[in-house]
């Protein structure tokens, strides 16, 4: 017989998955180390974090975080930012139901000749707009799901990628109703 | 009314409209106002401690004895840092401590300032909440919510951190009054829905068994009582993890003993063999447990917490109920009396045949000698000494703190103070101090090991200054008896660093603090030195000298299920029974 942990991760092998969390906190100070830190110190995964005041009167913020984890963790993740005191609400948007996730991002690309006339070409059918230029460079501002932005930033390395800036991902639910 | 006064004045009218009576501290730079404005105050009574550590402690007796909050006043820098230890274990057992800390003035916060920390942010994984305050408009509503928080939901500490300006800046104070938290809101009532189910799992169960915690005791003397009530109504049988002992009494027949890493093997081998556990106001922690993929294979589990993010942790279970102990338990009684005359006694019955086999085992039983003190039967002669009289216990850590949790047998909640989760040496002459303050005419004594308690010993110098007459019965076996228990049965027998060279001479020691100091190292003598120890009215250190060799069992090794115990006698020897894999964990 092969003893096995003490601890939980160890014993039981569950699917790793992703999934979005939509946060909604109290803007006080120290509200995002509180979440950031429980997110370290119980060794949960970020993937991708935003967060921004979105209630000014009620001083609510929104934070949307991508993690990852086996179904049991996600749930606990969820259940341990609910007891933080600022925290109001959690939707795990991935169980919640049909929702959108987007992603801005700022892509800066330089170049001159054939390469810069290549990245415009793919820039227009990505639909992403140019929002500064010079004469050998561009910055491009592209907005979609991560993979499209993935695949954007693919296509300019070989042009002339200088850097990338993101938001990370924001996500809502369809439909009428609110979180 | 609001009433104009300074911030520091704030603080003590808090605590006033709060009803706190006694703020355990050690005053400083940052927190001077505050002493001041105690200074000139007869309503709240400081206890001066000799450590910061020692003042979070206290509290913790004091809070865990009485139910109430227990209040904790530091200084910045080094106040805030001693005081550590102390919040991350009141947080692991869920005990409410409000601490005052003293901040550098605003203006200086974030310029590496003398005695600066950051203290909000050194605290935030090791309290419940915190709050830095910068504004004397917010001081007496963050005052409140503290004391809100702090005793609520899953109680724990909170730490109010206070800088130097904002306690001499003037401001209008109002008393706290009921408010609703804007999204802090703990669930008090359990989901009737699945009450309803839980009731009817219990009236088919053929093996079931209470499995009870500290949440229990948190949740108040109802909660108690109606686990009580509940349990006899049913017929079946109640373990409880340290935690949770007094909840029930031990000395009923429905009560197995504690369960977990050092538990009885009728306890253990109930949770195994079970087809339905009852989990109230425990948590599935590794030392309940052990082996997760073997841990109660064949049952049902019903989960009671406050907290849902103890619920589904490190046990999937069948029906969770979010709620307080004492709120679901009264609903199940209700239920279970309309419910209880269709039940089925006959698989119950051969259920307690089958644990009275395991009882027959006697788990705890140890082999006694003339010549030196075992500890088993120096805290079974400190309980049969004991046991009619308004006793408090309070321990340290290691194996003396579960010989007192095999050994001493509880009756009543609150009469038990120990550190679970943490497992903080060094707590119990502290918290000790606190229980003392809380109940002025009990008998208070911390079961003691001598590595433990030499951790926070300058706290017998603040039992001196208050004339408490603590007993601190330290078990001697002149090691750190738990370290080395692990070394002989997972390191070859090699006592690194575990043997407690150079003790001090404990009867002195005693008379230095200005307390009585009893030795004793013959069974035979061991009656009338602990009856010497209760009779003095004094602070008393009672060094009882024990065997060293002994170990503690029953234990289930790491890495092991619960029917894979080792018990005391047992045929199998210690090396075989623990594998490679079990050495590497805790």
């Amino acid at each position: 017989m092969t003893a096995t942990s003490h601890y939980p991760a160890a014993t039981i092998a569950q699917q790793i998955e992703t999934h979005t969390l939509s946060v909604l906190v109290d803007n006080e100070p120290g509200v995002l180390a509180r979440v950031i830190g429980l997110f370290s110190g119980r060794g949960y995964n970020i993937d991708s974090l935003t967060v921004s005041e979105t209630e000014h009167e009620k001083h609510l913020s929104r934070i949307t975080i991508v993690t990852r984890g086996t179904p049991m963790v996600i749930e606990q993740i969820k259940n341990q930012l609910e007891r933080l005191v600022p925290v109001h609400r959690v939707i795990d948007m991935t169980v919640a139901g049909p929702h959108l996730e987007r992603e801005l991002a700022m892509v800066k690309v330089r170049g001159k000749g054939e390469h810069r006339m290549e990245a415009l070409r793919l820039a227009d059918a990505f639909r992403a707009r140019v929002i500064d230029a010079s004469t050998e460079s561009f910055v491009f501002e592209i907005t979609g799901a991560s993979e499209k932005i993935e695949s954007f930033v693919a296509l300019m390395l070989p042009l002339g990628l200088v850097e990338v800036s993101r938001t990370g991902i924001v996500a809502i639910a369809r439909g009428p109703e609110g979180m | 009314m609001n009433q104009e006064m300074t911030g520091a004045e704030m603080v003590i009218s808090a605590l006033v409209d709060q009803g706190a009576e006694h703020l355990f501290g050690y005053p400083g730079g940052a927190v001077l106002p505050i002493y001041d404005a105690l200074f000139e105050q007869d309503k709240i009574k400081h206890i001066l401690v000799r450590h910061e550590q020692g003042a979070v402690h206290a509290a913790e007796g004091y809070a865990r004895s009485s139910g109430k909050v227990g209040c904790v006043l530091v200084t910045s820098g080094p106040g805030a840092t001693n005081a550590v230890t102390g919040l991350t274990d009141a947080l692991m057992d869920s005990i409410p401590i409000v601490c005052i800390t003293g901040q550098v003035p605003t203006h200086l916060i974030g310029n590496d300032a003398f005695q600066e920390c950051d203290t909000v942010g050194i605290t935030r994984p090791c309290t419940k909440h915190n709050y830095l305050v910068k504004s004397i408009a917010d001081l007496p509503r963050v005052l409140h919510e503290a004391f809100h928080i702090a005793k609520s939901g899953r109680p724990g500490p909170v730490v109010v951190d206070i800088p130097k300006d904002i306690q001499f800046a003037r401001g209008l104070y109002s008393k706290p009054r009921e408010f609703q938290h804007k999204g802090y809101r703990p669930k008090l009532k359990g989901d009737l829905a699945q009450i309803k189910s839980a009731v009817e799992l219990m009236r088919h169960a053929r093996r079931p068994l209470f499995y009870t915690g500290g949440g229990v005791i948190n949740s108040g003397r109802e909660a108690s009582h109606l686990l009580r009530e509940l349990v006899k109504a049913t017929g079946f049988p109640i373990t409880s993890t340290l935690m949770g002992l007094g909840a029930y009494p031990a000395s009923d027949p429905q009560w197995l003993g504690m369960l977990g890493m050092h538990g009885t093997y009728e306890a253990n081998l109930a949770m195994h063999d079970c087809d339905l556990m009852i989990c109230v106001g425990a948590r599935f922690d590794d030392r309940i447990t052990g082996r997760l993929d073997a841990f109660s294979p064949d049952s049902k589990k019903i989960h009671i917490d406050i907290d849902p993010s103890s619920i589904n942790k490190n046990v999937k279970v069948d029906i969770p109920i979010l709620g307080d102990c004492a709120h679901v338990l009264e609903d199940i009684v209700r239920l279970w009396a309309a419910s209880a005359k269709h039940v089925d006694k006959k698989p119950l019955e051969a259920w307690w045949q089958q644990i009275a086999k395991w009882r027959a085992r006697k788990s705890l039983a140890y082999r006694n000698s003339n010549e030196l003190i075992k500890p088993q039967y120096a805290i079974e002669r400190l309980y049969e000494l004991t046991k009619g009289r308004d006793t408090y216990i309070t321990t340290e850590v290691g194996q003396h703190q579960m010989w007192a949790a095999q050994f001493y047998r509880f009756e009543e909640p609150n009469r038990w103070m120990t550190s679970g989760g943490l497992g903080t040496m060094g707590y119990g002459l502290p918290a000790s101090v606190g229980v003392q303050l809380a109940h002025p005419g009990a008998l208070v004594i911390d079961i003691a090991g001598e590595a433990s308690v030499l951790m926070t010993m300058q706290e017998m110098s603040t039992a001196a200054q208050y004339r408490l007459p603590i007993k601190i019965f330290i078990l001697n076996n002149k090691y750190m008896g738990m370290v080395r228990q692990w070394q002989e049965l997972l390191h070859g027998g090699r006592y690194a660093e575990s043997y407690m060279d150079a003790l001090p001479d404990f009867v002195k020691l005693a008379e230095a603090y200005h307390a009585v100091g009893i030795r004793c190292e013959r069974p035979g003598e061991l009656d009338a030195a602990i009856r010497e120890m209760i009779s003095v009215d004094k602070a008393v250190i009672f060094d009882c000298v024990v065997d060293p060799a002994e170990n503690c069992f029953p234990m289930i090794p790491s890495g092991r299920a619960h029917n894979e115990m080792l018990l005391g006698d047992s045929a199998v020897s210690a090396e075989e029974a623990i594998t490679e894999e079990g050495k590497v964990m805790v």
